[in-house]
């Protein structure tokens, strides 16, 4: 089975062997790919109950809780990588869990829908409504997604931070853009991050 | 029946060493009643230890000998079954203070007369101890896993915590680390009931062919109670009559759930000794996981190197999820590989027993992934 393309990207860049959490990490697609291809000692978190008993019953240690909540229960560099794919823009406080990840992980992969794409803005611009987009299927008031960011957002906030960017993937579709036009044209962004 | 250790005629593994127990003193002569099922492979890494609850017995996928009712895990264990007998050499022992065929309360001291209540105060960990050098006696150096349900969830964190390289994988199923207030205090009652029927007769009742049955059953009902959930007893009984069509205005059972209760709690005196209760659920009170390993929970797993599984029930109020994911953090925070999940199913505590088929999917699933 294919992965996401994000995910594809984390699964690709991820050492073999590594230790890692993947904190959001649904039916455990990613953390299947890892341990059964890259042969990683790999874990997870999800909040949802029928997503952690279908991890469970792939053979994976996977643990229900709430990345908002239950992160601070991990000890500080257990994992060589903490992932947090298409889950920042779920959470209460993107920016507490972005500390916890970097606490938890020595780096950090994070992933999310670019809200500046420009599909997005002319959706805006032109009907004045939220947009509904293949990345963001799901209409305003009953999207999981409550904190929507942007690349430029992002880049801005890991830089207040003193987060160092290591390297960084801009996707549309299964395809990549480059940084410049990243802002306009990524459907969605993935960075690799350390303290 | 309650006057009397049941032996039929399952496995018995005789002691010749005495048991060291928790409260210092030493159990000479155990016995224990156990039965097994598939076949120990040649590397005897094969093995699934399961661990009974409160008022089980070793007769987890058989039909009892003597009673001819089904095994109590029938649903799980088996041929092709999520704990596949195929594949594993799955063992269950009656736990020590039982009266279903290992040594408790009513079995004979070395006087020839009956312990009760000379029997010594047992704990969750002498129960392991028990268990452990049954998996000596079998040449079971490191079981596939331990599982268990409840009390028996228990033993298997004991297990893991205290004999940390005897299981490879651990299965907690709807239980605790500690006893909360509200265990012990539900515990109480039924003990209390018991040592106020006169038929008690301070535990030594077993030369008087009766024991202490009322105060049993009551004891049983209360706990029933707390087996089931509150939107489970409304399904079934809601405040329906019993074979009547108005209320006597008397005290006999009008509704159906006290008729049910007092079922529950009368057919219950056929099957248990009276004491083997008391010293079952003083073992259960006691335990405290966290308590026994200076305080933190996850010290106590610090020499494990085990995978970690535990489940709850959403409807269980006897050892509710958050004493799950209580367990959860203490492994997480040990770095140990462990899931929790917290399954959705109408039974309350009982669930653990009945059909909740994600429950079958995370106990194969989990027990069958290679080490």
């Amino acid at each position: 089975m294919a992965l996401r393309p994000d995910l594809a990207v984390i699964a690709d860049n991820v050492a073999s062997g590594a230790k890692v959490l993947d904190v959001g990490c649904g039916d455990g697609a990613l953390l299947a790919a890892l341990r059964d291809r890259r042969g990683c000692d790999a874990r997870g978190m999800e909040i949802d109950a029928a997503n952690v008993a279908e991890c469970v019953a792939r053979g994976l240690s996977v643990i229900q809780g709430d990345a908002d909540k239950d992160l601070a229960f991990y000890p500080e560099a257990s994992v060589d990588y903490a992932i947090l794919s298409q889950t920042l823009q779920t959470t209460m406080r993107p920016d507490l869990v972005l500390e916890q990840l970097l606490r938890i992980g020595r780096r950090a992969f994070v992933s999310f829908p670019n809200f500046a794409h420009w599909k997005v803005r002319t959706s805006l611009l032109w009907t004045g409504r939220m947009p509904v987009t293949r990345l963001l299927p799901v209409a305003w008031y009953e999207t999981p997604n409550i904190h929507h960011a942007t690349v430029n957002d992002f880049r801005d906030m890991v830089r207040e931070r003193g987060i160092k960017v290591e390297q960084a993937w801009f996707l549309r579709g299964d395809r990549r853009c480059s940084p410049a036009a990243a802002s306009f044209r990524a459907e969605h962004a993935v960075f690799l991050l350390s303290r | 029946m309650a006057t009397a250790p049941i032996i039929d005629p399952s496995k018995v593994l005789n002691l010749p060493q005495p048991l060291p127990l928790d409260s210092g003193r030493e159990l000479e002569g155990v016995r224990i009643a156990y039965e097994s099922y598939g076949t120990l492979n040649a590397a005897r890494d094969n093995a699934i230890f399961v661990a009974h609850a409160l008022t089980g017995d070793h007769h987890l996928a058989s039909p009892h000998p003597k009673t001819g009712k089904p095994g109590w895990w029938v649903r799980m264990v088996g041929p092709g079954k999520p704990i596949d007998t195929n594949r594993f050499f799955v063992v269950c022992a009656n736990v020590l203070g039982s009266c279903m065929g290992t040594t408790g309360p009513a079995s004979i001291a070395p006087d020839g007369k009956p312990w009760g209540m000379r029997f010594p105060v047992i704990t969750v960990r002498d129960m392991v101890r028990a268990h452990v050098a049954l998996l000596d006696a079998l040449g079971i150096e490191q079981l596939h896993a331990v599982v268990g349900g409840s009390m028996g969830g228990m033993q298997a964190l004991s297990l893991a915590a205290n004999f940390a390289t005897r299981a490879r994988a651990v299965l907690v199923i709807a239980s605790t680390a500690r006893h909360s207030a509200q265990n012990i205090a539900f515990h109480e009652v039924g003990r209390q009931a018991i040592m106020a029927d006169p038929a008690w007769r301070e535990g030594d009742y077993y030369s008087h062919g009766k024991g202490p049955e009322k105060g049993l059953s009551v004891a049983r009902m209360a706990a029933h109670i707390t087996y089931l959930s509150e939107a489970g007893l409304t399904e079934k009984f809601g405040r329906r009559l019993q074979d009547r069509a108005e209320k006597t205005f008397g005290f006999d059972a009008d509704f159906q759930v006290e008729s049910y209760l007092r079922y529950q709690g009368l057919s219950f005196t056929d099957r248990f000794d009276a004491n083997a209760y008391l010293y079952i659920t003083r073992a259960m009170d006691y335990f405290d996981l966290a308590e026994e390993h200076g305080g933190l929970l996850a010290n106590a797993f610090a020499g494990s190197k085990a995978r970690f599984c535990l489940v709850s029930f959403d409807t269980d109020w006897l050892y509710p999820t958050a004493e799950s994911r209580n367990v959860a953090h203490a492994l997480t925070a040990a770095g140990l590989p462990v899931s929790f999940v917290e399954l959705s199913a109408p039974f309350g505590h009982d669930s653990f027993l009945l059909d909740v088929p994600a429950l079958d999917r995370v106990v194969a699933g989990f027990l069958g992934e290679a080490q």
